[in-house]
């Protein structure tokens, strides 16, 4: 009762509550425009949010993170196009809805679940604080060394069917953490002798050219779409009660995204997908997924907004992100002197709890705000293209000079943003880059650590979570590799058969 | 004809030989630098040398880059190829506007600066009406006081602005 109260008095500010109605209007309207995405957003507002504390900064990217899935319905529902990339799966039953003439009803009832998803994995989270704060402890150097190898592992397999070009990737990610001066032996690497390397380069410079810049490249570089819209009279309440109707596909995919969210690298698209199948798998009218079902589009809803609160969980108990938003999000915490990890968990649990009251607060704020003002919000959808491009080219301005004003850091912004172009326009992966830096810089430093005290390498993982992760990993490298023996069999069957 | 192999690649055919190749050439240069690049302290572990890292980022990269392009299923360059490589270079328009930006801000101001710079984009990406060149510099106007004067970024004030008289100086150093 006690860390609750002090939560509540972390968060009853005006700033704080500045910064919740902020995040989550802006996320509502980021989501709502096809194009440009939290990512975008996210890498955008970083450093304007280093000068904020801790609470309101994170308040309000979190806010961006778990409204823009809320938004990202709107176009996915009303034009077939998704809001956010997580919102694709929203598309397969929401826009058949609106097709046969029930938009309201669609957007109702993915507002509904997607509150429902929210507010699910938060309040599950709230509940595990307590046992996270135990188990978080038993992480020392060699244990988080471990759980961020695992987590890089899980990010380059999770591509399936990309797997080497996401290890690439990883390992491009992993290099550009390495180069500047090293802070142990004090050596320069990979500096070519320039003064302009020699600090190293910043994770913010490569999320804006890789997320913010590489997308207005994309942009104007595209044509304009013609976008129609369907014009929404009535009231947008009734999804509460159809979502009543289905607790069970709504407890699950909310279950379902609670645990894949707290997973490195597998986030709410496999969560989403596990839902949606399970969904139509226990459905009376599975013929129905696919062609406007109300359980299809709970499952998707409800699964892809349960997962950012439980994003949260690697990355506040371990100091360990587990996909690109979260990985944006540590360097929050970096620069206030705010190390996430077991010791946020023992020390500051008041902050950690007020984190994830300020997530449910921000739920009801962005329901009570898309049941009032869908209508109005139908018309951010019809912003042309190229225009958004514009917006993002000159947003991405103030993102990196405000860092240290530095004019080279806006021209590796722009390298960087050729780079994330070229990877957007071929379909290659862009997220293990940034997390190969951040969890590179995470094992170098723990595993020089970790190994200062280990004499064989059984020590290392003599520790039972240490072993645990060590199986886990060899685990999930065995299943990649018979993965790929299954798939590369399959293939050379079919070749045969092409003959 | 498409073979299974191509059918089963997920992403679009073209650009991706040339990608590879040059992903492949840049991390063999930069693995080849390693020597000159990095140092070895005699004495210290293996797992403290300051070479250990890069040379698990570069091996990786190098490794996996060259698997990558063994198991790409084409062999050739196409016309397809040719016209990605356009696509790619198109965007280089956008960095020249992006950097010419970049350089501008300290000299002329931030609000001035923007205040062009996006009309005179959506002008060039045939945004032309009085709405739409209405609507940009609205956009300006609303970009740089939120950031520079709400959010206080920081943005430092520009050379131009020290021939504004004393009071309209620092007020637009500290706003605008």
């Amino acid at each position: 009762m006690d860390l609750l109260v002090s939560a509540l008095e972390i968060l009853m500010r005006w700033d704080v509550a500045l910064a919740l109605l902020t995040g989550s209007v802006g996320g509502v309207l980021i989501g709502a425009i096809p194009g440009v995405g939290p990512a975008v957003a996210i890498a955008i507002l970083l450093p304007a949010t280093f000068s904020m504390e801790p609470i309101v900064g994170l308040t309000v990217l979190l806010g961006i993170y778990g409204s823009s899935m809320y938004g990202g319905a709107i176009p996915a529902i009303l034009i077939n196009t998704p809001g956010t990339a997580v919102n694709a799966l929203t598309t397969y039953d929401g826009y058949p809805m609106t097709v046969r003439g029930e938009p309201r009803r669609a957007l109702s009832l993915a507002y509904s679940a997607s509150f429902f998803g929210g507010v699910f994995s938060v309040v599950c989270l709230i509940l595990f604080a307590p046992v996270l704060a135990k188990v978080a402890p038993l992480f020392g150097s060699r244990e988080i060394f471990l759980a961020a190898l695992l987590g890089l592992i899980l990010v380059v397999v999770a591509h399936r069917g990309q797997a080497l070009i996401a290890g690439v990737m990883a390992g491009f990610g992993i290099f550009l953490q390495t180069i500047g001066m090293e802070p142990v032996k004090y050596t320069q690497r990979y500096t070519f002798e320039t003064q302009v390397l020699s600090g190293g380069i910043d994770l913010i410079v490569v999320v804006l050219g890789l997320f913010a810049l590489s997308q207005a490249f994309v942009l104007l570089t595209d044509e304009d779409k013609t976008i129609h819209t369907t014009q929404l009279r009535g009231g947008l309440f009734q999804g509460l009660r159809e979502l009543a109707r289905h607790p069970r596909v709504a407890g699950v995919s909310a279950g379902l995204g609670v645990v894949m969210g707290m997973i490195p690298g597998v986030g709410e698209f496999t969560a989403q997908f596990m839902s949606y199948t399970y969904a139509q798998r226990t459905s009376n009218r599975p013929e129905d997924f696919g062609r406007g079902s109300s359980e299809g589009l709970i499952a998707a809803e409800t699964a892809n907004n349960a997962v950012p609160a439980a994003a949260m969980v690697p990355l506040l108990a371990l100091g360990i992100p587990g996909e690109a938003l979260t990985a944006m999000m540590l360097s929050v915490f970096y620069v206030h002197n705010v190390v996430p990890g077991p010791g946020l968990f023992q020390t500051r649990m008041d902050f950690v709890v007020a984190l994830y009251l300020a997530l449910l607060i921000l739920n009801l704020l962005v329901l009570v705000f898309l049941l009032g003002a869908t209508t109005q919000l139908v018309k951010v959808v019809k912003i042309p293209n190229r225009f958004l491009g514009i917006a993002i080219l000159t947003l991405s301005f103030v993102g990196v000079y405000s860092l240290r004003n530095s004019a080279t850091d806006c021209m590796l912004v722009a390298g960087f943003g050729l780079l994330g172009f070229v990877l957007k326009r071929l379909s290659l992966p862009v997220v293990p880059i940034i997390l190969g830096m951040v969890l590179g810089g995470i094992m170098e430093v723990k595993l020089r650590a970790a190994m200062a005290r280990v004499k064989t390498p059984w020590d290392f993982i003599d520790r039972p979570v240490a072993f645990l992760l060590f199986v886990v990993i060899l685990l999930v490298l065995a299943v990649q590799l018979r993965r790929g023996w299954i798939e590369g069999r399959a293939l050379r069957a079919a070749m045969r058969d092409e003959r | 004809m498409t073979t299974e192999r191509e059918r089963r690649f997920p992403g679009p055919r073209r650009g991706q030989l040339g990608f590879a190749i040059a992903l492949l050439v840049v991390s063999v240069l930069l693995l080849a630098q390693i020597g000159a690049q990095t140092r070895w302290i005699a004495g210290a572990e293996l797992f403290a040398q300051p070479r250990f890292w890069p040379a698990v980022g570069l091996g990786l990269m190098t490794g996996l880059a060259a698997l990558y392009l063994v198991r790409l299923p084409w062999r050739r360059f196409t016309r397809a190829d040719a016209a990605e490589a356009l696509k790619w270079l198109a965007a280089l328009e956008f960095v020249a506007w992006f950097l010419v930006y970049v350089w501008l801000v300290p000299i002329v101001g931030y609000l001035p600066v923007t205040m062009v710079f996006v009309p005179a984009l959506a002008w060039r990406m045939g945004y032309r009406s009085a709405r739409w060149m209405a609507g940009s510099v609205a956009l300006a106007v609303a970009i740089v006081v939120l950031f520079k004067s709400v959010l206080a970024v920081r943005i430092p004030g520009a050379a131009a602005y020290d021939h504004l008289p004393d009071g309209l100086r620092s007020f637009f150093i500290l706003h605008f």
